[in-house]
């Protein structure tokens, strides 16, 4: 599998899973620290009417708009949720329920309402993703790594998720010692001057640029399988913060690769002729991984 | 047209949508109001997309043993199964690692619905050229309900709604105080067991209707908008009933009226209407009822504050303070107290040291428990012991610029 | 992010008194209500430089919430906190915070070595590095409080009391001039009380100015010399000798203490 075959149609692919999985897992470490994992459910719930209303305005799919609506969408999402607990009083769960469902439903009957049977863009793709389509056709073996014209014709999903990815990860450096601190003791925090609140919807809207850059790969649901499973597994692999976020990216790089790969080739392995969703088989992968480390990692149980 | 289909004169398949929207939207409304009332809402979100992997699995079986593979009772048993094997998880996460509970329901929903899907692109390589449909359990689709169908989930929403009526008790104390439930003999983990069981039965009905992404919208929206009315566990019930009913009736008659209005998404934004409705317009819950009085309430308290400080001599440090003191013709534009300010700051300053007296009393002590600064003293204590105090501290005194 | 607390303006004609502007935390008219009901109700506050003072009343009167409200953590619906005679917003520096054990996970994936290290962070700024000189300055913060030696242990494994020794040294990190403390001594063994009370001491002797959240009233005569009685409303404020008497005690407390507890407790300070 290696050679020109493979750095086609799987270099792409891959290195566009790995990249999603560990830009949602780097934010998801907080998140799951900060008991509001489900803010990622919330999030990759609203990229959906985010990206219609996105495409309904401007009438094309491009990438800047996608991402701008569905960022907008969440920031939404989690104003509404903020309100909805503060001024009715909800609890944190009930008031996301109701948002994330109603703006969900609200993208789906755009989508239905709207003419966008001439682009690509329908539900069940927005659900599950599409990451076996992203190949590089252009590419004629390793060398073309080197070649600018055939490095130009990239899926361009793939820059859009390096440069996320990027950016998440000067977010977390930039922001470790505040984010680390309000985490752990959010008193402190403000006492200490660092605005908590700001940055904690500074954590949202990172995580939703990195739903939004991995929702063409992998679709809006499995997404919280990246914000949350390798984030949970490394959270039962050590005691400190640092080691969990390293081991993080471990399970999400390995969630990525094997689930790809298992997706690809495993049913030819089996028999089969035909692969099966490597966006759902990586999302198995990672539960696979949780599973294990909850039964069997060193610091599986509450001390 | 719309009309029409509210009296249900859109034809037979409209009508038997309409009826069992309706009766799905009472039984999740009232079933789901449990799962808020114990601050447990999302929990069915992981439920519902466990789901997935057990509707696939039961059509492979089903094609296996040589049948349709859509038959829905059958679908809605793997689902069921499968749901439930969700719930173990995420009790088994919660309860076993240190993981919270959101993380191992985040963990639950996305793995489940990841190997779901995976199952489905199965199914699509078996039955090459023949359709399963069962992308339908997504987002629900109404389009061809057969009567047999309809029946099903009608018998199955009234079923669960009448487990929900007859378990209420156990279930609402669990919700309110699980500790106490306890000592009274409740066990908190069978309850909240029960409850659980009743969802993911509401879930599994209702997944043909409005899918399994928007099921949870069903269980959830109805209570909260519910608990806006009202503060008794039993009328949210009924109310959660009445707002889901109206959602899953309204929703699938307007739905019927065109062919680009999907039922799930109408019915989820009908009930979200309606909790809009009730988070701004409710009486005493209401934001706009609550708005309006914590304005009143932070005018009267500034006002007495400076009225305080006044009376006692000291600057009034704040803008907004001396605004309303102006307002209230308390104080010059000048800030020079007024002879009204002069009475007005007598009597709170009064008020003060009845409250000091009161606390200082061996037999009023426990009264002054009440004292939060803004209680009327006069609601407090009777005429009696207003004047026993008075007596004590002698009358008003003038308050000297 | 704007501070959420109002600053004390004076309008012209008026000044900021002396003893506002002198004092290393002065509140005024601090009143902060959740929902309708004020949890603290307009509250004066004036601690002196360099002394102890206690801030103790029965339970739900506000004593929490008072500090919280000093240090901007919760928003308070009037008035306004000072410290060293500017807002609090410029004086964050100089105040150093402990909050009450039970308020954080104990659970969090860290270190001791590493919660010292966050009384630090105002210093190390968002990127600079962590050097030994940090690492030697929060070892001696920890050794202070008796817990150097357990430098790399999770927190988790810590006893009540070591957890709440690994707040102050954290509190010490901060090298300020103002210590604000909540419930230093709640649920801690004896030894901790003393390790605790001794480093209390130390801060005093160098001019240190510390007010702490305090609910045990048998030792308040022993540890502070002024205390400030409260009940949702300021009760009384001053030195012990003046401030903790039977009558106040029995304002702040109301019938909840019986009249002989009261008295032991007043006659019991020498």
């Amino acid at each position: 599998m290696i050679g020109a075959e493979f750095v086609a149609l799987s270099l792409p692919p891959l290195l566009i899973g790995t990249f999603a999985a560990i830009a949602c897992a780097l934010p998801g470490n907080f998140l799951v620290l900060r008991r509001q994992a489900l803010i990622g459910d919330a999030i990759s719930h609203v990229v959906l009417p985010g990206i219609v209303v996105a495409f309904l305005v401007t009438g094309r799919i491009g990438t800047w708009p996608m991402m701008l609506g569905a960022a907008g969408a969440a920031l939404i999402s989690v104003a509404l949720i903020e309100l909805i607990r503060r001024l009715g009083r909800v609890d944190a769960g009930a008031a996301m329920g109701v948002t994330f469902t109603a703006m969900f439903a609200g993208g789906v009957l755009l989508l239905e309402q709207s003419d966008t049977s001439s682009v690509h863009l329908d539900v069940q793709h927005a659900l599950y993703g599409n990451l076996e389509s992203l190949i590089w056709l252009e590419a004629a073996g390793w060398k073309s790594l080197l070649d600018p014209v055939a490095l130009a014709a990239l899926p361009p999903e793939l820059t859009r998720i390096a440069i996320t990815l990027v950016a998440v990860i000067a977010f977390i450096r930039l922001l470790w010692r505040p984010l680390k601190i309000s985490t752990f003791d959010e008193g402190f925090a403000r006492a200490q001057g660092i605005p908590a609140t700001l940055l904690g919807l500074a954590l949202v809207v990172t995580a939703a640029a990195a739903a939004v850059a991995a929702f063409d790969a992998v679709g809006s649901i499995i997404v919280i399988a990246m914000f949350i499973c390798p984030p949970a597994a490394a959270r039962l692999m050590t005691q400190r913060l640092e080691a969990q976020i390293w081991w993080s990216v471990a399970f999400a790089t390995l969630s990525a690769v094997l689930g790809y790969v298992l997706a690809g080739y495993g049913p030819l392995w089996l028999g089969g002729q035909n692969s099966v969703s490597a966006a759902g088989m990586i999302a198995t992968v990672s539960g696979m991984i949780l599973a294990a480390a909850a039964l069997f990692a060193p610091h599986r149980k509450a001390s | 047209m719309l009309l029409d289909a509210l009296l249900l004169q859109l034809g037979y398949n409209a009508t038997l949508v309409a009826l069992g929207a309706a009766s799905l939207g009472v039984a999740a409304g009232a079933t789901g109001t449990f799962l808020f009332l114990r601050k447990r809402s999302l929990v069915s979100d992981a439920i519902s997309h466990a789901t997935l992997p057990g509707i696939g699995l039961a059509f492979i079986v089903m094609v296996a043993l040589g049948g349709d593979g859509r038959w829905l009772p059958g679908l809605l048993a793997g689902s069921a199964l499968s749901a439930l094997a969700g719930l173990v998880c995420v009790n088994w996460l919660t309860r076993n690692t240190r993981l919270a509970e959101d993380a191992a329901i985040g963990a639950v929903l996305s793995v489940f619905f990841g190997a779901g899907i995976v199952i489905l692109t199965i199914i699509q390589t078996l039955s090459s050229g023949r359709q399963a449909g069962l992308e339908s359990f997504l987002l629900g689709s109404t389009a061809g309900m057969l009567f047999s169908d309809a029946l099903t989930l009608a018998i199955g929403g009234a079923l669960v709604l009448a487990l929900a009526l007859v378990l209420r008790r156990p279930m609402i104390q669990v919700a309110f105080d699980p500790g106490f439930a306890e000592t009274t003999g409740i066990s908190v983990s069978r309850t909240d067991f029960l409850t659980m069981t009743l969802v993911m039965a509401i879930t599994v009905v209702g997944l043909k209707i409005v899918g399994l992404i928007m099921i949870v919208a069903l269980l959830i929206i109805p209570a909260v908008t519910a608990r806006f009315w009202s503060n008794r566990a039993e009328h949210v019930v009924a109310l959660a009933g009445l707002f889901g009913g109206l959602a899953g009736y309204v929703g699938a008659a307007i739905s019927a009226t065109a062919p680009a209005l999907p039922t799930g998404p109408i019915i989820v934004l009908i009930g979200f209407a309606l909790f809009a409705a009730s988070l701004l317009v409710a009486p005493g819950r209401g934001v706009l009822a609550a708005a309006w009085r914590y304005r009143r309430f932070q005018q009267r308290l500034h006002l007495r504050q400076g009225l305080i400080s006044l009376a006692q001599g000291q600057p009034v440090y704040e803008r907004l303070t001396r605004r309303l003191l102006r307002r209230e013709g308390y104080l010059r534009a000048d800030n020079v107290i007024t002879d009204e300010g002069r009475a007005r700051a007598a009597t709170v300053l009064r008020d003060e040291a009845r409250w000091q007296a009161v606390r200082r009393s061996d037999s009023l002590a426990l009264l002054a428990q009440q004292d939060d600064g803004m209680t009327d003293i006069a609601s407090v204590l009777t005429s009696d012991q207003l004047a026993e105090i008075d007596a004590r501290i002698g009358g008003p005194k003038a308050v000297t610029p | 992010m704007k501070d959420a607390m109002p600053e004390l303006v004076a309008e012209a004609g008026q000044q900021i008194p002396d003893a506002v502007s002198h004092s290393p935390l002065a509140i005024r008219g601090m009143t902060v209500s959740y929902g309708e009901e004020p949890a603290i109700f307009s509250i004066d506050l004036t601690a002196e430089p360099g002394a102890m003072t206690a801030i103790i009343g029965p339970n739900g009167a506000g004593k929490s919430t008072l500090l919280k409200a000093a240090l901007g953590i919760v928003r308070p619906l009037s008035g306004a906190a000072m410290v060293f005679g500017k807002p609090l917003s410029k004086q964050r520096a100089h105040i150093a915070y402990m909050p009450q054990r039970a308020s954080v996970d104990w659970d969090f994936p860290t270190t001791v070595i590493d919660v010292a290290l966050m009384g630090l962070s105002r210093e190390l700024g968002l990127l600079r590095p962590v050097r030994a000189r940090h690492k030697a300055r929060a070892l001696a913060c920890l050794d202070r409080v008796g817990m150097a030696e357990f430098a790399d242990r999770q927190i988790g494994q810590l006893s009540g009391g070591q957890q709440q020794r690994v707040f102050l040294a954290r509190a010490l990190a901060q090298d300020a001039e103002l210590y604000l403390l909540d419930e230093p001594f709640a649920g801690v063994d004896a030894a901790t009380e003393r390790a605790i009370i001794d480093v209390l001491k130390q801060l005093r002797a160098e001019g240190k100015t510390v007010v702490a959240v305090h609910h045990d009233l048998s030792t308040v005569s022993e540890y502070f010399e002024n205390v400030f009685l409260i009940n949702r409303r300021r009760i009384a404020e001053g030195p012990v000798g003046t401030a903790f008497t039977a009558e106040n005690l029995q304002e702040a407390y109301g019938g909840r203490l019986a009249a002989g507890q009261i008295e032991q407790l007043v006659l019991g300070r020498a």
